[in-house]
């Protein structure tokens, strides 16, 4: 009965964290077409300026509520900065060309990252566990969290909720939908679809450093940590089906909880877990539970 | 006359004695690059022959480890040390896994292809670092070899050593070099283009991929081998995607116009490896990167193309 | 002249839609039957059915008296049924002498080997007379991708016919080329084909090429078969008038004014 507690517990806590780590990728990959493994680097960008950002703040001995607010805004200042710089820098010159040729072309962009992060904050391990430490723990059934864990689940659920008003209930969401449906019928609508690329490429990455920077306050953020998202990311937009937010979070859920069933039940095949529920589903659905079906080609 | 050998062929028949030649002749420190070049040079070939398919493996690290640890755990558990028992033993374990795995990976192409060749590779990688047996992270050393009973030391050893690699090798890149001109070495060019053309040609091209992919897994895990050998250590790393990264990364550099491209291309990258990350530690992900990208704009045929372009324009110059 | 295919109720839905029901066909060998019918009426489904890249929802496909419902396209195509492509299905980075050569190599080998060379003097000839057969032998080192539609089509019939098929579908051979062209690929195509004896089912919008070159007619409309019987007596057949070549007319007319306009 506990260890089934801890189990749902756990489950929904991994969930809420993949899918914040992940979102940002299905995004980018569902309007651009581009699956973007720089995402690790962001993510692991996200991490470092959230620590940093947390470190500094703290030593002026100032309320550590106030740090709650860094923690976004280290985000969206990755996002703006690195998403504009490469956006506007590379990628744009590339729109259009091979999927696989762009996978290869952000696999290069990661590379650079994780140095130009190593560069900024240096090779040491950072730590900023105060916004964690801050609100405490409570006890569920005799186990205790840490409340900052479960409020990564409402913070998973409230930028889950702003995705899907903001495609599927504002105007330039739907306009949005629009181009992902066909680009170059939008183009021809007078729609402008570099426009749009740039900002969901910038929404998608601060997505990305916003999954390091929460997370940032409950590790030890080392360099490498980018690496390590990126597989575990794909494997949760690949159980949905590539480019779908619902998919995301059904993604997000299964390798969440499998990880926290085989942590609390056989802790070595922790990693294991994760890839045989992507191995399963995709031995019956290829290309994830809600794939779209492939038009007619001959 | 029954099976005229190619430029690249005859190329490789006239480098192995010089090769070996230029292992007595060499420094010691650049004969130990070019013993471990060679490797991982075969994993990249595997790469490179998945890539003319139009297929890229990022989890190719997996049959290079796989070969590297079916080695060592030959050698670590049944005692063996004979240099031709353990490249079997690297062998038949990679190409029994990629036959396996290669059901899975046969149904997909393009990112799916990337990613769940990585994936597979990162499986691995979990597997390995938690197992205490195989000395986890930290990885475990490997014997050193013999040959049919002869067990040499010192200098001789490393001799032997890099003639016991530099034969391998050849014979594996004689071989996919063959393939590659053979119909279903020729097939793959097709597969990259139109899949369902080939359907309607009357042939599989499920099974096109599937026999390329565990090709390509076989090269790789003798070169796991060799290289395992070659350090006298295997570790988790080998299956870690950023080590597949390279591989691609020499596959892209060098381009998949030539077989023996890749094998420079590894050693090239080697040699740079070391001064670069002597000069600045921290910044040669970035010269790898920048490197990536500009070949990816400039030379998307790869560092190969031009040599071949060259060809190309002499070609036609001559014909006017 | 014997049958050598024959559909028995042959149909394929899509969700709520029916894209061909109740067809029944028959062909014997060596012969040329033409299939006419408006977008959507249910032709290339059919020849996806008979070549195994869609199975179909219900039906039986006999060929030469044996089922062959639901086997995969490969295995059609080693039988003797072979097809070309609306859009031409080709490698468009290789050489029109490669796309050729690969369909030899794959036509040859049934255990495809892995150490002897693809490319021997003999392939290379052999791929040649093919195209100088199909008149495109000038365009023998040009890469497909940057040839005209109109040898595209060629190239891509050519290669279906390498392992001299005894049924072969051509599904819209004269679609995306000039008027004048049309006329110029049907002669190219039957001259080539003629030495063969196949049997040859060839899908077209354009009336004076049926008429021309099919004594039989399958007149398709909405999933279903309308019509099928000699040309003649299917062009005048009112309902075919009316429903499919109706259509094709108009399609002509709006044809002639985008052209006109331009």
């Amino acid at each position: 009965m506990l260890t089934a507690v801890a189990i749902a517990v756990d489950g929904l806590g991994f969930a809420a964290w993949l899918f914040l780590s992940s979102v940002g990728l299905t995004l980018i990959y569902g309007v651009m077409r581009i699956l973007n493994i720089a995402h690790g680097g962001f993510y692991a960008l996200g991490a470092y300026s959230s620590a940093w950002a947390i470190g500094l703040y703290t030593q002026t001995g100032s309320t550590i509520a106030l740090t709650y607010l860094i923690i976004p805004l280290a985000a969206l200042a990755v996002g703006v900065i690195a998403g504009l710089l490469i956006e506007r820098g590379i990628l744009r010159f590339m729109y259009g060309r091979d999927e696989v040729l762009m996978v290869l072309v952000t696999y290069a962009i990661f590379l650079i990252l994780e140095d130009v992060t190593k560069l900024i904050w240096g090779t040491g391990s950072m730590v900023a566990y105060q916004p964690a430490y801050f609100l405490g723990t409570i006890e569920i059934f005799g186990i205790p969290y840490t409340i900052y864990k479960l409020c990564l689940v409402g913070l998973a659920i409230v930028v889950g909720a702003v995705l899907w008003w903001g495609l599927n209930r504002t105007r330039i969401g739907k306009l949005l939908l629009v181009v992902i449906e066909d680009r170059e019928i939008s183009r021809a609508l007078g729609i402008n679809v570099t426009l749009f690329f740039t900002v969901t490429f910038v929404i998608g990455v601060t997505l990305g450093a916003l999954g390091g920077a929460v997370t940032a306050p409950q590790i030890s953020v080392v360099p490498g940590i980018g690496a390590e998202i990126i597989v575990m990311a794909f494997a949760v937009i690949v159980i949905g089906g590539m480019g779908s937010i619902g998919g995301a979070i059904i993604g997000a859920i299964f390798v969440g909880f499998a990880r926290a069933l085989s942590v609390h039940l056989y802790p070595p095949a922790e990693l294991f877990s994760i890839y045989l529920v992507m191995a399963v589903v995709l031995a019956f659905k290829p290309y994830g539970l809600f794939s779209l079906a492939e038009g007619r080609k001959i | 006359m029954r099976s005229q050998l190619d430029r690249t062929e005859k190329l490789l028949i006239v480098g192995l004695p010089i090769l070996i030649a230029l292992g007595f002749i060499l420094p010691e420190w650049i004969v130990n690059y070019i013993q471990v070049s060679l490797g991982t040079g075969l994993v990249a070939l595997g790469v490179m022959i998945q890539m003319r398919a139009g297929l890229v493996s990022f989890g190719q690290g997996l049959y290079f480890c796989i070969g590297g640890y079916a080695a060592g755990m030959a050698g670590k558990f049944l005692g063996i040390s004979d240099i031709f028992l353990l490249l079997a033993c690297g062998l038949i374990a990679s190409v029994t896994i990629a036959f396996a795995a290669g059901f899975l990976l046969r149904r997909y192409r393009e990112i799916f292809f990337a990613m769940l060749s990585l994936a597979l590779s990162m499986i691995l990688f979990g597997l390995l670092s938690k197992l205490e047996m195989l000395g986890s992270t930290d990885g475990f050393n490997l014997p050193s070899a013999t040959y049919l009973g002869w067990a040499p030391e010192g200098d001789t050893a490393k001799h032997a050593l890099y003639v016991a690699t530099c034969i391998p090798t050849i014979i594996c890149a004689f071989l996919l070099n063959r393939y590659l001109r053979s119909p279903m070495g020729y097939i793959g060019e097709a597969l990259r283009e139109n899949e369902i053309r080939l359907e309607y040609l009357g042939t599989s091209a499920h099974r096109a991929v599937h026999i390329k992919y565990v090709i390509a897994a076989g090269v790789s895990g003798i070169g796991g081998v060799l290289w395992a050998l070659a350090l006298g250590h295997v570790d988790p790393e080998m299956t870690n995607w950023t080590t597949s990264g390279q591989f691609v990364f020499i596959s892209i550099l060098s381009g998949t116009g030539n077989i023996v491209a890749p094998l420079f291309g590894t050693f090239i990258l080697e040699i740079v490896r070391v001064y670069a990350v002597e000069l600045s530690p921290n910044t040669w992900q970035m010269i790898l990167g920048t490197l990536m990208l500009l070949t990816i704009i400039f030379l998307p045929r790869g560092l190969w193309s031009l040599i071949q372009e060259k060809k190309h324009a002499k070609k036609s110059g001559g014909e006017k | 002249m014997s049958t050598i295919l024959e559909t028995v109720n042959l149909e394929r839905t899509f969700g709520a839609v029916v894209a061909a029901s109740n067809i029944n066909i028959k062909i014997s060998a060596g012969e040329i039957l033409g299939v006419i019918g408006s977008n959507g009426a249910g032709k290339t489904t059919f020849v996806n059915m008979v070549t195994g890249y869609l199975k179909p929802s219900s039906g039986k496909i006999l060929y030469r008296g044996e089922d062959i419902t639901g086997k995969p396209t490969r295995d059609i195509t080693r039988l003797g049924i072979c097809r070309s492509f609306q859009i031409p299905q080709l490698f468009l980075e290789l050489p029109v002498i490669d796309n050729i050569i690969i369909a030899l190599t794959i036509a040859k080998e049934v255990k495809p080997s892995l150490l002897k060379p693809a490319i021997t003097p003999e392939i290379v000839d052999e791929a040649m007379e093919i195209l100088k057969r199909f008149e495109v032998a000038q365009y023998a080192e040009s890469e497909v991708g940057v040839l005209a539609q109109g040898i595209r089509k060629l190239v891509d019939i050519a290669m279906a016919t390498v392992n001299n098929p005894d049924l072969l579908f051509l599904d819209e051979p004269t679609s995306g080329v000039s008027a004048e062209e049309k006329i110029q690929i049907m002669d190219v195509l039957m001259a080539a084909l003629k030495t063969t004896k196949t049997a040859v089912l060839f899908i077209e919008h354009d009336m004076e090429i049926v008429e021309k070159y099919a004594p039989r007619v399958a007149a398709f409309y909405e999933g279903t078969i309308l019509a099928d019987g000699p040309t003649g007596e299917v062009l005048d057949d009112p309902k075919v008038r009316e429903f499919v070549i109706g259509t094709e007319f108009h399609r002509k007319v709006e044809e002639n004014q985008v052209g006109g306009s331009v």
